[in-house]
């Protein structure tokens, strides 16, 4: 038993008690306490809750009771999703030491379930970037080089498992956010269907493109905590009241012959890094070894995708955000017993936001604006519709499309701060499935050769039709796995200190 | 020289024009499972959701909808097949996620009316009131601002903040213009929230009590120089909270636009504070002012598509207008208008009918009602229907046709009954009330009377007939008042030869 297995591994050996959830908890936190100063994947460490936790776990394994698969086994969790009495901070000044009173359900069902929450992993403030730089807390470092970014808004829950610091993790993903940190750092993360995973408790970015997925180091660890945090739930409206599609039984089939694979025209070419293209060309060459159909499909209207996604998200943050007024929760600033409600409320939000989240309040309250609602905020729900038109054409002649996660391996810290336009593209990619509220993962197809850095190579299915890009997923990587002779992890340099 | 109301009209034409908020009677809130009872320690009925804590989102509750629909379908409207939230964006202290949750261009009912009877010159008058739109939307919490002269936010010391109202269900029911309505105009305002809430209290969806502020009113009011077929600027008085302040309003704005208009000032297009006490309004927010709301469809939830076949259901559930019942009361009861009135707006209709229904004669039932039991609710401040129950009093009333009880004796139970002694039998039996109608125990009760003042009895004797009164008075007094006088005075005075 390694911290470098996978998490059905650990999950397999606490099973036949050849390690216990404590034993396996403290196992991850030595390597927490070992590398996480360089890579600053996590923002908190709740080490009495999570041994508390395995505790019981162990206690439950002990006294022969039915546990579900994943029991045990550790996790870190994107600090955007609420944990009750555990700082919850999404990155932000404005939540500090806020500790929500109440679990989101993601985390419900991960307690009923008896993964271990090791902390909370660090972010893109309200998970509004593309690197994690823009976390209020310092960035968080790419395992694969640490003057690199690992991707964003998610940067530190693919970190977490890049550095071995945990197996599983939650990340959430507006416009790319589970996607690109996964493809930047050599993981495999999932954006379920929208509707597919409870929001309730994801503190809202952008509610009509947000959602909730798995993270891990391969397509069946992240089908296994898929099949446990989806699901309907009567606290979200949004949630779609239907079964589960078995995405672990998929994940494990491996046989993809006959299947029709659509590649998207628009998501290559110019922009995309030259290693990107190759390694995505290769694995479809895979793709074709194990006997699917490549179809060439065309999107016309995904080139608009980024235009619109900047005036939705904007717009709906601006309204999400506008309950930070230090009131009932949260940084006060300024409260010296004469200012106004107003002007303390004003004080704390400048004090409490960062640049990207101002930007984006700014440009959603423009955008929502009388007289300009038609021409923004109107004309880009229009454009979503067309986006959905050309998903559902695709749909018609294609299983699952394909492309590549984000158009260029990580980029070096700092090197796009300074330009958000240059940061928005990372996202291009991975938009247009946040818009039609489908399913996109992504999982590693090898190392750009340019710069031996992973590339990301995206799947999308249809709406509640998850499972196929877990058979895909599944079958890429066993074929991929068998290329290289070992995990691309294992192609990682070493941290050090690390185990 | 300024323009009194009479002259005001003669000059200018008044349209109306009403937005009623109506706070629901769900037992939980809009959007979360919180309870909505009033009166509440502060704070002690709120969730995450109510309190707009981060990551928390809201799920509508069916049964606000269902209220909404009701109200859609007693004002006729048509119930719109497919509707949506939206999210109006401002930021209020007392408002915890800094935008209400309310519905915007698709609301659930539009186009509907409301006929109001109003007494005019003529005899009573029907208008008919145009309804816009009916939508739902959620309240905001309640602030108290503490020190400074206001009451208001500026200036105050602090502020105290109660979320308990916050997210209680809320039904916007708007009116479109009302034209020509003339000198009737407070009146026709009057008559419509007042019609307005008693289908509300017909439906069972709100308390509809003003004073606590289940029924709120805005009075939008302009006017136009007769003739000129143009509208003028309005104004919009808000949150007027009774019946008399609503047509006080609308006499208030009539005389104060007028006299504006008449010395060559504009009306502001502006929000007002209808002031309690002098009838008077002072400005708010003027349109300049106004906030941008920002309006869009609320990404939280779903839109509201109910079945065709529900719709239906809860159309063929709707009870009789309350127009049309008290018609049908006030003439199976014969009853004069100014009584209906009174029963009516002692808000007794309901229990009235309720006993009449249980065998009681109707005027018996109303007078006992909105007389000795109304007397002493008022003293109580309390509702005559928190003293006794409907049963009991129909009980009481039966008792006094079969003659076992006199109406003195009745007042007595009913004395009993609301001192929680039991129902009127056990008062009855307890206080041993029961009518004397033993002959021979009355007889008794006489020969007594006669023996004590035999020159009263010999008065009679001789054909002074009134001079009985004393003796049959000293009867009632021996018996307790249990004695039936009419049968006292006819042993009496047969026994007298008389
Ligand atoms: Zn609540």
């Amino acid at each position: 038993m390694s911290i470098r297995d996978n998490a059905w591994q650990m999950a397999s050996a606490l099973s036949n008690k050849e390690i216990s959830a404590v034993e396996l908890a403290n196992q991850h936190y030595e390597q927490i306490n070992a590398v996480d100063k360089d890579v600053h994947a996590f923002l908190y460490l709740d080490k009495e809750g999570a041994l508390a936790q395995a505790q019981e776990v162990d206690k439950k394994r002990a006294s022969g009771e039915k546990l579900s698969p994943l029991a045990g086994v550790p996790l870190a969790l994107k600090d955007v999703m609420t944990q009750k009495d555990v700082p919850t901070t999404c990155g932000s000044k404005i939540l500090e030491n806020w500790r929500p009173p109440y679990d989101s359900t993601v985390v419900t069902k991960l307690k009923e379930a008896g993964v271990i929450i090791l902390g909370k992993t660090n972010m893109d403030e309200f998970a509004m970037g593309s690197s994690t730089e823009n976390s209020a807390y310092g960035p968080t470092h790419n395992p694969w080089d640490l003057t690199r970014i690992p991707g964003g808004s998610g940067g530190g829950s693919s970190a977490s498992l890049a550095a071995f610091e945990a197996p599983l993790a939650i990340g959430t993903d507006t416009g790319g956010s589970i996607r690109q940190p996964a493809a930047v750092t050599g993981t495999v993360g999932v954006k379920p269907t929208y509707g597919g995973v409870s929001r309730y408790g994801l503190v809202a970015f952008s509610s009509s493109l947000d959602q909730a997925g798995p993270c891990a180091r391969t397509v069946l660890d992240a089908a296994l905590l898929h099949q446990v945090i989806a699901g309907f739930d009567p606290k979200d409206s949004t949630s779609i009241n239907q079964v589960v599609p078995d995405v672990v039984a998929a994940a494990k089939k491996l046989d993809i012959k006959g299947m029709k694979i659509g590649v998207v025209k628009q998501l290559a070419g110019e922009g995309y890094q030259k290693g990107v293209e190759n390694k995505f060309n290769e694995a479809i060459a895979e793709l074709v070894k194990l006997g699917a159909e490549i179809i060439e499909v065309s999107c016309p209207n995904f080139e608009y995708a980024l235009a619109a996604y900047y005036l939705i998200a904007p717009s709906e943050c601006s309204s999400n955000l506008a309950r930070f007024d230090s009131i009932r929760f949260g940084l006060r600033v300024g409260d010296d017993g004469v200012k106004s409600a107003e002007e303390v409320m004003n004080l704390s939000r400048q004090a409490g936001f960062g640049r990207e989240v101002k930007r984006r309040i700014i440009l959603g309250t423009y955008a929502l604006s009388s007289g300009y609602y038609d021409a923004y905020y109107g004309s880009a729900q229009k454009v979503r519709t067309l986006i959905k038109q050309d998903f559902d054409n695709a749909f018609a002649k294609c299983d699952v499309l394909v492309s590549p996660t984000a158009p260029t391996t990580a980029f070096k810290i700092g090197e796009k701060s300074n330009d958000p336009l240059a940061m928005y593209l990372n996202d291009i990619a991975t938009i247009p499935v946040n818009m039609a509220g489908i399913g996109g993962m992504s999982l590693p197809c090898g190392l750009a050769e340019e710069d031996k850095l992973p590339v990301g190579f995206q799947i999308m299915s249809p709406a509640m039709k998850d499972d196929r890009m877990y058979l895909v997923g599944g079958a890429l990587e066993a074929a991929l796995l068998a290329k290289w002779g070992k995990p691309i992890l294992d192609f990682a340099p070493k941290l050090a200190g690390s185990k | 020289m300024s323009l009194n109301y009479d002259r005001a009209l003669e000059i200018y034409e008044p349209t109306l024009g009403l937005e009623v908020h109506v706070e629901l009677n769900t037992n939980s809130k809009m959007f979360c499972g919180c309870a909505t009872e009033f009166g509440a320690q502060p704070n002690t009925q709120t969730c995450p959701v109510c309190l707009g804590l981060p990551g928390s989102l809201p799920v509508v509750n069916e049964r606000a909808i269902e209220s909404t629909i009701l109200i859609g379908l007693a004002l006729n409207c048509s119930i719109a097949p497919f509707s949506r939230f939206a999210r109006k964006n401002y930021f209020y202290p007392d408002m915890p996620k800094n935008f209400q949750t309310s519905q915007y261009d698709e609301p659930i009912c539009v186009n509907g009316f409301l006929d109001v009877e109003v007494e005019t010159d003529d005899g009573n008058e029907i208008f008919r009131v145009e309804i816009e739109r009916v939508h739902m939307e959620e309240d905001t919490g309640k602030s108290l601002h503490v020190g400074g002269a206001t009451g208001r936010i500026h200036g105050a010391d602090y502020s105290l903040l109660d979320y308990n109202r916050a997210g209680i269900p809320l039904v916007e029911i708007v009116t479109k213009i009302v034209p020509n309505t003339g000198k009737y105009a407070p009146a026709v305002a009057r008559g419509y929230v007042a019609a307005l809430r008693d289908i509300l209290r017909s439906l069972k969806v709100s308390d509809v009590k003003m004073e606590q502020g289940s029924l709120r009113c805005d009075v939008n009011l302009s006017l136009s120089k007769k003739g000129s077929g143009e509208l003028g600027t309005r104004s919009e008085t808000k949150n007027v909270n009774s019946l008399r302040s609503v047509e006080r309003a609308v006499t208030g704005e009539i005389i104060r636009h007028a006299n504006r208009l008449q010395s060559g000032e504009k009306i502001v297009q502006e929000t007002r504070h209808f002031l309690e006490e002098s009838g008077q309004t002072r400005p708010g927010r003027s349109k300049e002012q106004a906030e941008d709301y920002r309006y869009f469809p609320e990404p939280d939830l779903v839109p509201v598509v109910p079945d065709a076949k529900w719709i239906e259901e809860l159309r063929n559930s709707l009870p009789e207008k309350p127009a049309e019942r008290r018609k049908r009361l006030q003439q199976a009861w014969s009853v004069p208008d100014k009584e209906m009135s009174a029963m009516v707006n002692a808000e007794l209709l309901d229990t009235v009918e309720q006993t009449v229904l249980l065998g009681a004669d109707p005027t018996k039932a109303r007078s006992w009602w909105l007389g000795e039991i109304s007397r002493i609710a008022n003293d109580k401040s309390v509702a005559p229907t928190e003293l006794i129950t409907v049963k009991d009093v129909a009980q009481i009333i039966e008792l006094i046709a079969k003659g076992e009880l006199t109406d003195k004796l009745a007042r007595q139970v009913v004395e009993g009954v609301i001192a929680k002694e039991g129902e009127p039998s056990e008062v009855i039996a307890k206080r041993g009330l029961k009518v004397v109608s033993d002959d021979s125990e009355l007889m008794k009760a006489i020969e007594a009377a006669i023996a004590a003042t035999p020159e009263t009895a010999q008065k009679v004797r001789d054909g002074n007939i009134p001079a009985a009164g004393a003796l049959i008075g000293a009867v009632m007094k021996s018996t307790g008042g249990q004695a039936d006088a009419a049968r006292v005075r006819e042993l009496l005075l047969k026994h007298l030869g008389q």
